[in-house]
């Protein structure tokens, strides 16, 4: 494989996938899913060509490609994985490639729903692969757009409008972008000063020297930046409101991969060059994870709607990953990586078979269901796995992040780990009671006409079905991985912190 | 002294002169000939003054200074002048007989403000500015039957006498403390007094003027809304540049250069600060697509004027990158404008409703170049913005970054407006907005621009690198 630039050729295919589909008539509707098919499937096998071929043996950043790219900036086109970026970028793919399934039914403005979802991918995709800090901001910056106009393009309106919904998402995400804009351009503007050359690479602004009171600056702004992007308490308002107006496939990619954007960005960008800042902004972090879990699981409780329901579950369940990596040890960041990887799955599929129920009985109110296994078996499974993913149960990969993060922050935060701990008894109350209300109990007859799920709809249930058990049998296959990239950080992160100190 | 050195400008003022008497002598007043020769002409000169661009030289001591700093842009207003010419397209059957002046009238315009970027003293750069200044007076009125159009010349007239007025009052003071116009003498005569401090607070009120920074805003967005688009669009983005090349130039060698204890960057910075937040508040909620793009350009003077208060490499770097790729989001923006008035007759966003079904071509360069303006990558813009604001930090204006970039965020609010009517709005027509093949040109020119440059600044940036390096 020497030589041949995997990385660029995963993230290029579904962009020229975009660039086709724009060139397709508009009412070629087959030819176009087929397009955005094979582009997500191309991406999916190359990802997972990555992954296997990944040498743990050797470790650090592999797959590498340089090209420069803007010299008075030091930004340079590079490409590189590693044992945190491949579960990433793994996610990704699966992810988009289900979720160009879920949205099979799509027929009218097709085209243009299938070229902005591409475009969302790809640029999904280059934030976790790329190791530059120029080219990350870009990427990341990218796919808000696109959500903006699939939200009020192919939304639906129920508690909020649309166009509300989307509005409020976008915004959100911006402003928290705008400070983390400013952090890194007063990082550059700094380590330019320490060291006397312009340079965006991550590994070499994380070796240079800055005093505390700049770190701690810096750092409460991405803290910021990416703590909106991970729905961290009290920014994340947009996150329930903008997944109910949003179309399935923007919800599961906003909800599997997009946030875990902020959760990647604060390990990979703010804890390895900001050690110190982080070591004082951890403990804040994690109080208000608190607030992410419990305060969140709680609104849980008393929802109706279930997006709403699974748009406060994963903001109540990304506070697991802020305890994780506020705790600041290997096991817990290690454990917040995973958690990241296992809620991505878990909350895509939980949106791909709300969105699925949604189309075919116009309701999301889990009142109005009841015995929905008599109907549909095939979807019920759907549900009934990403349900007893989402509550943590052994034998799914969500089990081995939650208790690789209790484990890592019980020697850190005694206190909150324990209060976190009763997340979990409240995510089984309110996922049983609505898993249990939907899909068990008598058959209702209004119900009978409801197709269950046959052809391209079985796709996300197998793909991310198949994901949260593999990953909770085989948990190794991931974990080896994430250790192998956390392990360095940590290292480097304990170096510096004594550089630093004395 | 070598005159073929200005051979660019001579070639210019001699194409505005042959098209104005061509316009005259031609029969049915050379309607079709013309437009071909002032756009042919333009892009030859623009071929030109590629090729000449590293010259260097000094005219008269230093009065006109042939420069890469006013190589670059000369090249971005010829450009702007050929996509201007380019996208107004239909649009010029309105001026009915007078076509072919307005050819000419640009053509001078250009001058003026390739005058203005080279002058190495005060009464130079002043006749450039009234050359660029008189021929806008002209052509916002253009449209005589309009009221608006007819409204806009006027109040153009009144203020922008009144600001020349100004600049004029602050360049006399200056020569009577320093005795000199020539900004490298001044810079060496500079000394505290009040009187000299005064005048320079006018000049820099004279040319905050021209490029409507706040508090001398006002004027922008009734001419911008009056004068035909294609006017507009030459307004906002040759005048604009035209002033803070000129305000570039006065600042780094005269003031900045100076010897003195006063902070100017940080009167600078006050302004830029309160340009960037009522430009784009007020911008908020406006319904008219021209006037809200007037009120944004306004918010863009303040992210360029940020440049100029970093006054270090990456700052005035920022300028001058910002300063190329705004003319071609601007113009892609107000191209598309254009094309939806020619059709619907009006610019408020009702009638930009539905777009997207009728045009997704004209809908997607509109949203392309709006974001591009947002700062939103990879579109250009934020390649320019993330200059301009490394440079604010980097000379310790850490807030002020902070309040650009919010606001640009902000920005993106009205911007998407735009984009929510285009996309989900319902229009009974559905009949594509039909373009001319120059506009269509345009238009693809600079969404194609805007891309490209912010994919990959690179080329831009080392050209805006070379041009400032007489500056530092």
């Amino acid at each position: 494989m020497s030589g041949f630039p995997v990385l660029t050729t995963t993230l290029l295919v579904p962009l020229l996938g975009a660039i086709i589909i724009m060139c397709l008539p508009a009412d070629k509707h087959k030819s176009i899913k087929y397009t955005a098919a094979v582009a997500t499937f191309i991406s999916m096998i190359l990802s997972l060509v990555v992954f296997l071929g990944y040498d743990k043996a050797l470790g650090g950043m592999q797959f590498i490609e340089t090209i420069p790219w803007i010299k008075d900036l030091g930004v340079n086109y590079a490409l590189g994985v590693d044992g945190i970026s491949i579960p990433m970028l793994l996610l990704t793919n699966l992810i988009g490639f289900s979720s160009i399934y879920a949205s099979w039914k799509i027929e009218e403005r097709a085209k243009e729903f299938f070229t902005l979802l591409l475009i969302l991918i790809s640029g999904v995709m280059g934030t976790f692969i790329t190791t530059d800090l120029f080219i990350f901001f870009l990427f990341y910056e990218v796919v808000v757009i696109p959500i903006y106009l699939l939200v009020i393009m192919f939304g639906s309106t129920k508690r909020v409008s649309k166009e509300y919904a989307g509005m409020k998402l976008t915004i959100y995400l911006l402003i928290g972008s705008a400070f983390l804009l400013a952090g890194l351009i007063a990082l550059f503007i700094k380590a330019k000063a320490i060291s006397g050359i312009p340079s965006m690479d991550m590994a070499f602004l994380g070796t240079l020297d800055y005093s505390s009171g700049f770190q701690i600056l810096v750092f409460a702004f991405m803290a910021f930046g990416f703590g909106t992007l991970l729905s961290m308490f009290p920014f994340h308002a947009w996150s329930p409101d903008g997944y109910a107006g949003a179309p399935t496939a923007v919800s599961m990619i906003h909800a599997g991969v997009l946030k875990k954007i902020g959760g990647y960005g604060l390990i990979r960008i703010a804890l390895t060059i900001l050690p110190l800042g982080a070591k004082f902004i951890a403990p804040v972090i994690a109080v208000l994870a608190i607030g992410n879990v419990v305060y969140a699981a709680y609104i849980c409780l008393s929802q109706k709607d279930l997006k709403y329901i699974v748009g406060y579950s994963s903001v109540s369940h990304m506070g697991y990953v802020l305890i994780g990596i506020a705790a600041l040890n290997i096991i817990s960041i290690n454990g917040a990586v995973i958690m990241m990887f296992a809620h991505g799955v878990m909350a895509a599929l939980f949106f791909a078979m709300i969105g699925n129920l949604y189309e075919k009985s116009h309701t999301r109110n889990i009142e109005d269901f009841g015995g929905l296994a008599h109907q549909m078996p095939k979807l019920a499974t759907g549900f009934m796995i990403a349900g007893l993913a989402s509550l943590g149960l052994p034998g799914t990969v969500n089990f081995i992040g939650e208790f690789t993060i209790f484990v890592g922050a019980f020697s850190t935060f005694k206190v909150i780990a324990i209060i976190a701990i009763t997340g979990i008894i409240l995510t089984a109350l309110y996922i049983l009671r609505t898993l249990g209300t939907m899909l068990f109990g008598p058959r209702k007859e209004e119900w009978d006409h409801l197709q269950d799920l046959k052809g391209p709809e079985l796709v996300p249930l197998v793909v991310l079905g198949l994901a949260i058990i593999l990953g909770g049998c085989l948990p190794f296959t991931l974990m080896d991985l994430i250790t192998n990239g956390v392990e360095p950080l940590v290292a480097q992160m304990a170096l510096i912190q004594i550089g630093g100190l004395f | 002294m070598d005159i073929s050195l200005l051979l660019t400008e001579i070639m210019v003022a001699l194409l505005g002169l042959l098209v104005l008497v061509l316009g005259l002598a031609l029969p049915a007043r050379g309607k079709t000939v013309v437009n071909r020769l002032a756009l042919l002409g333009m892009i030859a000169i623009l071929i030109y003054a590629i090729s000449t661009f590293s010259q260097e030289e000094a005219f008269f001591n230093g009065v006109y200074q042939i420069d890469m700093f006013g190589s670059y842009f000369k090249l971005l207003f010829l450009s702007a002048g050929i996509l201007v010419m380019l996208m107004a397209g239909k649009y010029i059957s309105r001026f009915e007989e007078k076509s072919s002046e307005f050819y000419g009238l640009m053509i001078l315009a250009t001058l003026g403000m390739m005058l203005m970027c080279s002058a190495g003293e005060f009464i130079t750069l002043y006749v450039g500015l009234e050359l660029m200044t008189i021929s806008f007076y002209i052509l916002t009125a253009y449209l005589q039957n309009d009221q608006l159009s007819a409204e806009a010349g006027l109040k153009y007239l009144i203020l922008g006498a009144l600001s020349s007025a100004i600049l004029l009052f602050g360049i006399s003071l200056v020569y009577a403390m320093t005795g000199t116009t020539m900004f490298t003498e001044i810079a060496s005569a500079f000394t505290m007094q009040p009187a000299l401090l005064a005048g320079v607070v006018v000049i820099i009120a004279g040319f905050a003027f021209k490029i409507s920074v706040v508090p001398f805003h006002m004027w922008t967005p009734d001419i911008y809304q009056g004068a035909p688009i294609p006017i507009t669009t030459y307004l906002s983005v040759g005048s604009k540049a035209a002033g803070f090349a000129a305000l570039v130039r006065v600042f780094m060698v005269a003031i900045n250069g100076a010897d003195t204890s006063f902070d100017w960057s940080m009167l600078l910075a006050i302004l830029a600060a309160l340009t960037i937040i009522i430009g784009n508040l007020i911008a908020l909620s406006q319904k008219d697509v021209k006037r809200l793009l007037a009120y944004s350009s306004i918010a863009q003077a303040g992210y360029i004027l940020v440049g100029v208060v970093a006054a270090n490499s990456f700052g005035l770097k920022g300028v001058l990158f910002y300063a190329m790729i705004y003319v071609f989001a601007n113009t892609g923006a107000f191209a598309v404008a254009t094309a939806v008035e020619v059709d619907t007759g009006k610019t408020g966003i009702e009638a930009f409703a539905g777009l997207s079904k009728r045009s997704p071509m004209l809908a997607a360069i509109m949203t392309i170049c709006m974001l591009s303006l947002a700062g939103i990558p990879p579109m250009a813009g934020f390649a320019g913005k993330f200059y301009l604001f490394a440079g604010a930090i980097q000379n310790g204006y850490l807030w002020l970054a902070v309040i650009g970039l919010i606001m640009s965020m902000v920005s993106v609010y009205y911007y998407l407006g735009v984009s929510k009517a285009m996309y989900i709005g319902e229009n009974e027509n559905e009949s594509p907005v039909l373009t001319t093949g120059g506009s269509t040109v345009a238009l693809w020119i600079c969404v194609l621009a805007t891309i490209l440059l912010g994919v990959y600044p690179g080329p831009l940036s080392e050209l805006a690198g070379y041009a400032i390096q007489i500056l530092m």
